[in-house]
């Protein structure tokens, strides 16, 4: 494990600094991009099976042990989620070398495509809450570059906004970091589990609630999300579906290994997160429904679908749990599916607001078919992976008489149907309107090139395999939510 | 001598919260490099007393200070230093394009906010007034008086 832990990180950073290295010969940044992401993929499968058989396993940086020296954990929630973020980095990657624009015209592309990857992957593993913000600077930083490549003014509008609220957080974040370990004396997130037990009881609320609206912030909850739907849809479309696919969900991670690890059971604010739970659902449905840009509909969505993670994770049960990580698994490939699909279809037509656009299901029936199935897996039409999904989080929401918050959920679900209607029936139904015809031929008869149907496809075909394994899946979740409300396990993986 | 530095940092986190709420973007940078180190000072407060330097072998019978919320700072420090760095190439950048650095509002926004039907023909013909009322946004100097007004 020493070895392999550190790969997911390691392969993407030192593939970014060969792409660099390469950025005359955009053929090698594709190669080496491919390359380093599919290795990434094996190594987070290795991860997985390793942690689902034999427990979490820690790898120690540097040479030092904890809780001095850097840690990497794995147990079974990081390995789902480094297993469900590889698949979806590559795909991204596949969709931008066919997309005319950035890709082609900026040789910065593939690295800081690369640091980004090990960004997040950084963020996943690792086991020290100061690494994690440099986790995050990594990751930001990357997709500061990323949202603004190419200058445009409504991208460096967008950009200002995006980075000044992130650096906000990150600035948080790093004062929580401070009283952490002024209270504690450790920022090892193992060491401060056991450690932050024999604080007084008001300054654990404290932590547990900083330590909210620091991640919080990162996964646009209800009411700090104003930044995501104004700068996600002005990005280049890939870089959008990465972002919308990853970036908000590893803020929903931290709070998942948050709350559980470093907040006692007794301190953790279930009444307050089941109510921005609800209002997050609620208020990013009905942003959705004003939208008249695909994108910006998508990206309301976003926010509104984080709710329901939230509500999973507020339950603090092993079924909320296991719902919100079967959620979460699911919304990463989903909405990065939705995205790229926004993305083919601003290729095909030349827009994507849905006045400019429509007819598209006539006339490219492939690109029609690749937007449905995520658009009703997301709504939570049966038997697509989005309803067993939802059905999850309901369900666990009943068994613990979360009534209030369940019947949002479900009320909010039906108006993530008539959103995704409303996209239906403003670009891919009625009379065929374009704004502008893509230049090759391949593009005029399918819709898009052969790398963008492709790899949108391949997510396609994942979120059909999420719902065929759904039990599996499932019952990997409720193992990984049993080993996080009883972290012991994780604990003496790290300081043995 | 804490005190002093406890004052001093929420001195800093209040006169960045001040400038973060500007609306030009030179004077958020500031009032983010203000609020950065408030956070590096209250990482420095974190390391408990003051002592001798933490070198082995030079500490003898002293006590040394804690080296760990100084490794930290220094962290902390060159990433904000690297990130503000970029936040001052892309105020640059804006007033390269819009003469200003002004942090504009969401065009989009404003535009779903004074839409009232949902009926498409009138989307459309919404849109394009103000895809008009933009074109002639942009064309008169820098864009940046209609925003004046807006605050």
């Amino acid at each position: 494990m020493r070895v392999l832990l550190p790969l997911p990180v390691v392969l993407p950073l030192f593939a970014a600094g060969c792409s660099m290295a390469a950025a005359r010969r955009r053929w090698l940044q594709r190669l080496i991009g491919i390359a380093a992401l599919s290795a990434c993929v094996a190594a987070a499968v290795a991860i997985l099976l390793h942690a689902d058989r034999e427990g979490p396993a820690a790898a120690f940086m540097g040479g030092w042990d904890a809780p001095v020296g850097i840690s990497l954990v794995a147990d079974r929630l990081t390995g789902l989620m480094l297993v469900v973020a590889a698949p979806v980095l590559l795909a991204v990657l596949v969709f931008a070398t066919g997309q005319p624009g950035t890709e082609k015209e900026q040789p910065a592309f593939h690295p800081v495509y690369l640091v980004l990857a090990a960004g997040i992957n950084l963020s996943f593993l690792t086991g020290d809450l100061f690494n994690l913000f440099v986790a995050f600077e990594m990751m930001l930083t990357a997709s500061y570059v990323l949202i603004t490549i190419g200058g445009r003014r409504d991208q460096v509008r967008t950009g200002m906004t995006y980075v000044v609220i992130n650096l906000i957080a990150s600035t948080l974040l790093v004062a929580t970091i401070g009283l952490l370990y002024a209270a504690t004396g450790t920022v090892n997130m193992a060491d401060l589990a056991g450690r932050i037990g024999h604080l007084p009881g008001g300054v654990r609320v404290a932590f547990a609630l900083l330590l909210f609206v620091v991640f919080g912030i990162k996964a646009a909850v209800f009411p700090l999300f104003f930044w995501l739907p104004d700068s996600y849809p002005s990005a280049p479309t890939a870089v959008t579906a990465v972002f919308a696919g990853l970036l908000t969900k590893v803020g929903v991670y931290c709070l998942i290994r948050t709350q559980t690890l470093m907040v006692a059971p007794g301190d953790r604010p279930i009444g307050f997160m089941l109510a921005i739970a609800a209002l997050t659902m609620v208020v990013g449905v009905l942003g959705a429904i004003a939208q008249n840009d695909i994108k910006r509909i998508l990206s309301f969505h976003i926010v509104s679908q984080i709710g329901y993670m939230v509500l999973g994770i507020a339950l603090f049960s092993v079924a909320g749990l296991a719902a919100a990580m079967l959620y979460l698994v699911n919304q990463i490939v989903l909405k990065s599916t939705l995205l790229l699909t926004a993305g083919i279809v601003d290729h095909a037509a030349g827009s994507s607001r849905l006045a400019e656009v429509g007819g598209l299901a006539r006339r490219h029936p492939i690109v029609g078919w690749l937007f449905l199935l995520p658009a009703l897996s997301l709504a939570g039409i049966p038997p697509l992976s989005g309803f067993v999904a939802k059905l999850s989080v309901i369900d666990a929401g009943f068994a613990d008489h979360a009534w209030i918050a369940v019947g949002v959920a479900i009320a909010v679900s039906i108006l993530t149907l008539y959103s995704m209607t409303k996209i239906w029936g403003g670009a891919f139904w009625g009379e065929v309107e374009v704004v502008a015809e893509p230049s090759d031929a391949m593009s005029r008869r399918y819709g898009a090139t052969a790398p963008m149907l492709a790899s949108t496809a391949a997510l396609v075909v994942l979120s059909l395999a999420l719902a065929v394994f759904a039990g599996p899946l499932l019952e990997l979740c409720q193992r990984a939510a049993a080993d996080l409300l009883s972290p012991t396990a994780y604990i003496s993986a790290v300081l043995p | 001598m804490s005190l002093v530095l406890a004052l001093c940092t929420a001195l800093l986190f209040s006169l960045g919260t001040w400038l973060l709420l500007q609306r030009r973007l030179t004077r958020i940078i500031i009032g983010l490099g203000l609020i950065g180190h408030g956070a590096n000072l209250l990482l420095l407060l974190s390391g408990g007393r003051r002592g001798v330097a933490p070198f082995i072998g030079q500490i003898g019978e002293r006590t040394p200070a804690d080296p760990m919320p100084q490794a930290l700072a220094l962290t902390a420090i060159v990433i904000a230093f690297g990130v503000t760095a970029f936040l001052l190439a892309l105020a640059y950048r804006s007033w390269q394009l819009t003469g200003d650095d002004l942090v504009e509002d969401d065009l989009e926004d404003r535009r779903i906010a004074a839409t009232r039907s949902t009926a498409s023909d009138e989307e459309v013909a919404d849109q394009r007034e103000l895809s008009a009322a933009e074109a002639a946004l942009e064309s008169s100097t820098g864009g940046a008086a209609p925003l004046e007004e807006a605050e």
